[in-house]
């Protein structure tokens, strides 16, 4: 019996050696240990022994049914890792293949430009307000301080509707009335984004439709010195940290003073080139205090409220920012330029 | 505005470079916008003033001659030249002299080109250099002749140093009238670096007879007319002017004409006050009197004249003219009329150097479209108190270049005298309003430094009288930006608001906007603008038979750039669709959203309703062509309502759907989007004509119209957490079959609605449509997902609520499990 039990042992480790696949593993286990395996058999012939021998075969015979049970899970366990590595020597990808293109939209070059204004005039606390694109000539002029056939009327080329004294409006100005009209009595100050038209024929530097953000603050202590701060904040905000930025007095109807503001060209280093016209100086946008009539004009008394307005076009700014030759490829909406500034 | 420095030396020493002073002005609020310089490329020892010495003819050639000229070297040098201004046997004219090694302009060529100057042969004869044309200088287009310089010309002197100039071009904005005049630019200076203005004193000429008794001035409409005054120079002889005023005016931007027009022209530019000069022996008496006479008075309807440029005007009454005793001779202030005009024969001249009111000069100027030089500076506003001064300067010129002989005195009608503008600068204002403290005697400085009369107040204030000129002067405020351009505007300190303000409010408006534009990017969109301008043609392409829209109903421009741009519009489907087209020629993919205004008429309102509105279209390939996407599907109906279903769930927004007749859309691909009972927009194919119509080179194209307020109104965009069960979830399928008919999204509220809250998910997985079901019938199968916050479902509860699902789909819509 032990004897045989031996032999078993031996027979099975050299077949279970020789089994490759799962299924000679499947009937290896099925010849040895399966219901009606050998060693199944065996145990079952236990019962003929000699009562003496029987707890000794016992004994044997189990430790030869532990034995060929981790045998067999040892190579199970061999040839699982067999076949994972057969598999993975087999699997490998051509890495040099390009990976699955992503389709993400992108936002408009224009919105882009707004939004960075947002944040900027965000971190300094001001709100956002809209006012109307088709704007009467009242609120868009009259209201600011110029009136019919006055000479600043040459500063914007308006459009004109066939609606009596409706107009596109020139510029984002008007917001001021809006804004001053919202917030009476209280101090604040807002930015006014919005379209904005001018009668202007198209070229590469003017557009009949353009975008403009208007900035605004009101209240009983603001200076020409609160403008100057913001203004520097917001250009080196805009366009580098260490960017100059320049006062120069200018004119608009619905300021006083009114300053124009450049800041150093960043193609030449205010070294002077073609972009900035030989200058070194980039305009980038014109402000100044409120004029005591257009407060007056809002419900703020000028003896007693002062406030500053100041006014940027986007695409101006992302023209100087991204060098955008020709001002336009923003209403083309040629993919070929908008995905450039994704 | 050009200024040649040349001529504004004159007026105030300036020593600091073109560059510097340029500088100094653009600083002060006059704009330097260009810097040319004049003789450039007059090099100092090759290009000089010569005198002619002699002229022979060419032994070879009869439209040649030969001229000998003196250049201030020891040797006179002789060259050839053709041209007509220079004759056989002329002597002593001082002409321009080019030596070998010039660099000059072809003259002869049609576009700019430069050549060095060799020495050559003409016909045989040795050229040892050039007598220069005005083209050949780089001067003017002109060269039918050689340059004669004036007499006073010094030979041998670098023509760079006699005739060199640099000419400012400045940008004035119309606060700046009182610097349309190189006086006016020169007074800036003066104040900008600390100099004082000199300006010739006048000479006072009383020689003729005394004016009063040869011309009468009556203003009839004093509130447009302040001011009249006018002189009389007999005697004149009309001829050229001399080379130094027709060089100024050239300069300056001006063509001169003759002698008299350019000494009004001159004095215009020198003064800033427009003048107009008549031929005496034309201005007319009233019927029945015998003494000349100028009436100023608003035209009537209709009345009519010809104007110097001869055209024929016709004005209304709110027209200011210049009339005579027989009827208008001038539009005031705007262009004088063809008759009375200056022409070879004139002898006498009635000068007119009158103000009147901007406001009307522009409206007239701008009616009758006349941009004269005069209107321009009438329009943007003329010191009044100049005439007197413009009126001697003229004489003096005219009596001096056109031999005329002026009569004593002149006559000055001034209804309109205005007293001086006196203005109280508070003590604070400065600081109220620059934010930075100025001693008061440091303001009074500035101030007076530009002519204002200043007084310091017991209280403080500075009472200051401003002079006639500054026009724009009328509020502290204007007070303030003098004090800050004369200070610098650098000066100012950079503070930011100190002042206690409420805090920031959000926008919610343009949060939701700012947040539909991410999501949409996030699917995988492009945002394009489009104009707010549109064509009638183009809206017309949405219908298959392209019905033109009605006219009326659309805003119209009246002055649109083009027939392109002319209606403001209502829909962006057109412009997306355009957009799409265009793009489509060059890309495979073309996925686009835009967010804008449509502009509606409001009858009754003040202005148009001006809502917001989401368009999206789509068109071409589901992906990006690659190796692995290849032949990727087309863009469908599913893909645009998947974005839109998307773009509502992230707004919280409960939209619903319903089948829609649109001519725009494929025939049963088109949905309308409801929202609350109200349709808020469409959605769907675009009808393959309206396609065709767009020119779009693609299978089919995907196009979406929303009313976004209406769809932003209704955003819920307050998240309330909802608790993550640890139960298993249990899933099974589901397969019915129900008439063709029957909307799966129906049927999907139903399982919900009957599956309760331990239904948690139903996804149609499956629409199959066979002969095996039938004709007219479709199995839809969906896949459900059951799940407890609280407990193991078993499949007995699951089997209880499928059971109860199947009653209610078999009774509403008499739908059959799927064996
Ligand atoms: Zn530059």
């Amino acid at each position: 019996m032990l004897e045989k039990l031996t032999q078993l042992v031996n027979q099975a480790r050299s077949e279970l050696t020789a089994a490759q696949t799962s299924e000679q593993l499947e009937g290896w286990r099925l010849a040895y240990l399966g219901k009606k395996g050998a060693l199944t058999l065996l145990l079952r012939n236990l019962g003929s022994l000699p009562a003496d021998q029987r707890p000794e075969a016992g004994r044997v015979a189990n430790e030869v049914k532990m034995t060929l049970e981790s045998l067999y899970t040892a190579r199970v366990e061999e040839l699982r890792q067999g076949v994972l590595e057969t598999e993975l020597t087999r699997g490998a990808l051509d890495v040099h293949l390009p990976g699955r293109p992503q389709q993400l939209g992108n936002l408009h070059i224009s919105t882009q430009t707004l939004r960075e204004i947002y944040a900027i005039f965000g971190r300094l606390g001001f709100d956002i307000l809209r006012s109307p694109e088709v704007e009467d000539d009242y609120t868009n002029f009259q209201l600011l301080n110029i009136p019919q056939h006055h000479p600043a009327r040459d500063m914007w080329s308006t459009f004109y509707t066939d609606l009596p004294g409706v107009i596109l409006r020139t510029h984002t100005s008007p917001g001021q009335i809006y804004a001053m009209r919202k917030y009476y009595p209280q101090p604040f100050r807002v930015i006014l984004p919005g379209k904005c038209y001018r009668y202007e024929q198209v070229s590469s530097r003017s557009e009949q439709m353009f975008y403009q953000v208007e900035a605004i603050a009101v209240g009983e202590n603001i200076t020409m010195s609160d403008l100057k701060g913001v203004l520097t904040y917001f250009a080196r905000s805009m366009f580098g940290a260490d960017r100059k930025v320049r006062l120069r007095p200018s004119y608009f109807p619905f300021t006083e003073p009114s300053a124009e503001v450049d800041i150093e060209c960043f193609l030449c280093q205010g070294q002077g080139c073609p972009m900035c016209k030989h200058s070194g100086w980039l305009e980038i946008l014109g402000s100044g205090m409120i004029h005591p009539q257009v407060l007056r004009n809002g419900g703020y008394d000028p003896d007693r409220y002062t406030g500053f307005a100041l006014g940027m076009g986007p695409e101006r700014i992302a023209i100087l920012k991204h060098g955008i030759t020709d001002i336009r490829y923003f209403f083309n909406n040629d993919m070929r330029f908008l995905q450039q500034f994704a | 505005m050009l200024v040649p420095l040349s001529w504004l030396k004159g007026y105030v020493d300036i020593d600091l470079s073109p560059k510097e002073l340029a500088n100094v002005l653009t600083l002060g609020g006059l704009e330097v916008e260009n810097i040319r310089t004049i003789g450039q490329d007059w090099a100092p020892d090759k290009v000089f003033v010569g005198q002619v010495v002699q002229v022979r003819q060419h032994p070879q050639a009869d439209r040649l001659v030969l001229v000998t000229v003196d250049y201030g070297q020891a040797e006179p040098l002789e060259v050839v030249t053709g041209a007509p201004n220079l004759h056989v046997g002329d002597c002593g004219q001082k002409v321009v002299f080019a030596i070998i090694g010039a660099r000059l302009i072809d003259g002869h060529a049609e576009e700019l080109r430069y050549q060095v100057l060799k020495k050559s042969k003409i016909r045989g004869v040795e050229s040892a250099g050039m007598v220069c044309s005005e083209k050949e200088l780089g001067i003017s287009d002109e060269h039918s002749g050689i340059v004669i310089l004036p007499e006073d010309a010094p030979v041998g002197s670098p023509l760079v140093d006699y005739w060199g100039d640099t000419i400012l071009d400045i940008k004035l904005e119309p606060n700046m009238a009182r610097c349309l005049s190189i006086i006016g630019v020169a007074r800036e200076v003066a104040a900008l670096t600390g100099k004082r203005i000199k300006v010739p004193a006048a000479r006072n000429i009383t020689v003729g007879e005394p004016i009063g008794g040869q011309i009468r001035v009556e203003i009839a409409d004093p509130d447009l007319c302040p001011r009249y005054s006018a002189a009389l120079i007999k005697g004149v002889k009309i001829k050229p002017s001399p080379q130094w005023l027709q060089r100024r005016l050239t300069l300056a931007g001006m063509r001169p004409i003759n002698n008299i027009v350019d000494i009004t022209n001159y004095v215009m530019l020198e003064f800033g006050q427009p003048l107009h000069a008549f031929d005496y022996k034309l201005v007319r008496a009233l019927p029945g009197e015998s003494t000349p006479a100028i009436i100023v008075r608003r035209a009537h309807d209709q009345e009519t004249m010809s104007t110097l440029d001869g055209n024929q005007r016709v004005f209304n009454s709110e027209m200011l003219l210049i009339t005579d005793g027989g009827g208008p001779v001038g539009v005031a202030g705007v262009m004088g009329g063809l008759e009375s005009e200056i022409t070879e024969s004139t002898s006498a001249i009635l000068l007119e150097a009158a103000n009147f009111n901007y406001i009307n000069i522009r409206r007239t100027s701008t009616v009758l479209k006349i941009p004269s030089e005069a209107a321009y500076r009438f329009g943007r506003g003329v010191d009044p108190e100049l005439t007197l001064a413009a009126l001697r300067r003229s004489v003096d010129l005219m009596n001096e270049l056109a031999e005329g002989i002026p009569a004593s005195g002149c006559i000055d009608v001034y209804p309109g005298k205005q007293v001086p503008t006196i203005i109280d600068l508070p003590a604070h204002e400065i600081k109220r309003l620059l934010g930075i403290d100025l001693e008061p005697a440091y303001i009074v400085r500035l101030l007076e430094s530009l002519d204002f009369k200043c007084t310091i107040m017991a209280n403080g204030a500075i009472r200051t009288v401003v002079p006639s000129y500054r026009l724009d002067v009328s509020i502290p405020a204007d007070l303030v930006e003098e004090v800050a351009r004369l200070h610098g505007l650098d000066k100012l300190r950079d503070t930011l608001i100190d002042e206690e303000m409420p805090g920031q409010q959000p926008n919610r408006d343009i949060e939701l906007e700012e947040r539909v534009r991410d999501i949409l990017v996030g699917c995988g969109l492009s945002e394009i603008i489009t104009y707010s301008m549109t064509n009638l043609a183009s809206v017309a392409c949405l219908t298959p038979e392209r019905t033109m829209p009605s006219a009326e109903q659309y805003i119209k421009l009246t002055n649109p750039l083009s027939s392109e741009h002319e209606y403001l519009r209502q829909t962006l489907m057109n412009t997306t669709l355009e957009t799409m087209a265009s793009n489509l020629r060059f890309v495979d993919r073309v996925a686009v959203f835009e967010i804008a205004n449509v502009y509606l008429p409001a009858i009754g309102q003040r202005l148009p309703y001006q809502p917001r509105r989401l368009s999206i279209g789509l068109a071409g390939a589901r992906d990006i062509r690659s190796w692995l996407t290849n032949d990727s599907p087309i863009m469908d109906f599913y893909d645009l309502k998947g974005v839109l279903e998307t773009l509502c769930r992230r707004l919280g927004v409960p939209t619903q759907f319903e089948p829609e007749a649109h001519p725009s859309f494929y025939p049963g691909r088109a949905v309308r989007i409801n929202l609350g009972g109200a349709s808020i927009g469409v959605l769907g194919e675009v009808h393959p004509q309206v396609c065709q119509a767009f020119n779009i080179e693609a299978p089919r194209a995907c196009l979406l119209e929303l009313d976004l307020d209406a769809l932003l109104a209704q955003a819920n965009t307050d998240v309330l957490f909802t608790g993550i069960s640890r139960m298993p979830k249990l899933s099974e399928d589901l397969a019915l079959v129900v008439a063709d008919e029957v909307r799966s999204d129906d049927v999907a509220r139903t399982i919900h609605e009957a599956g309760g809250s331990l239904l948690v998910d139903v996804v149609l997985f499956d629409v199959y449509r066979g002969k095996q079901l039938g004709e007219g019938r479709k199995s839809l199968a969906f896949n459900l997902t059951f799940q407890s916050p609280d407990r193991t479902l078993t499949t007995e509860q699951t089997a209880q609520i499928r059971a109860r699902i199947i009653r209610q789909v078999a009774q509403k819509y008499q739908a059959e499990l799927r064996s």
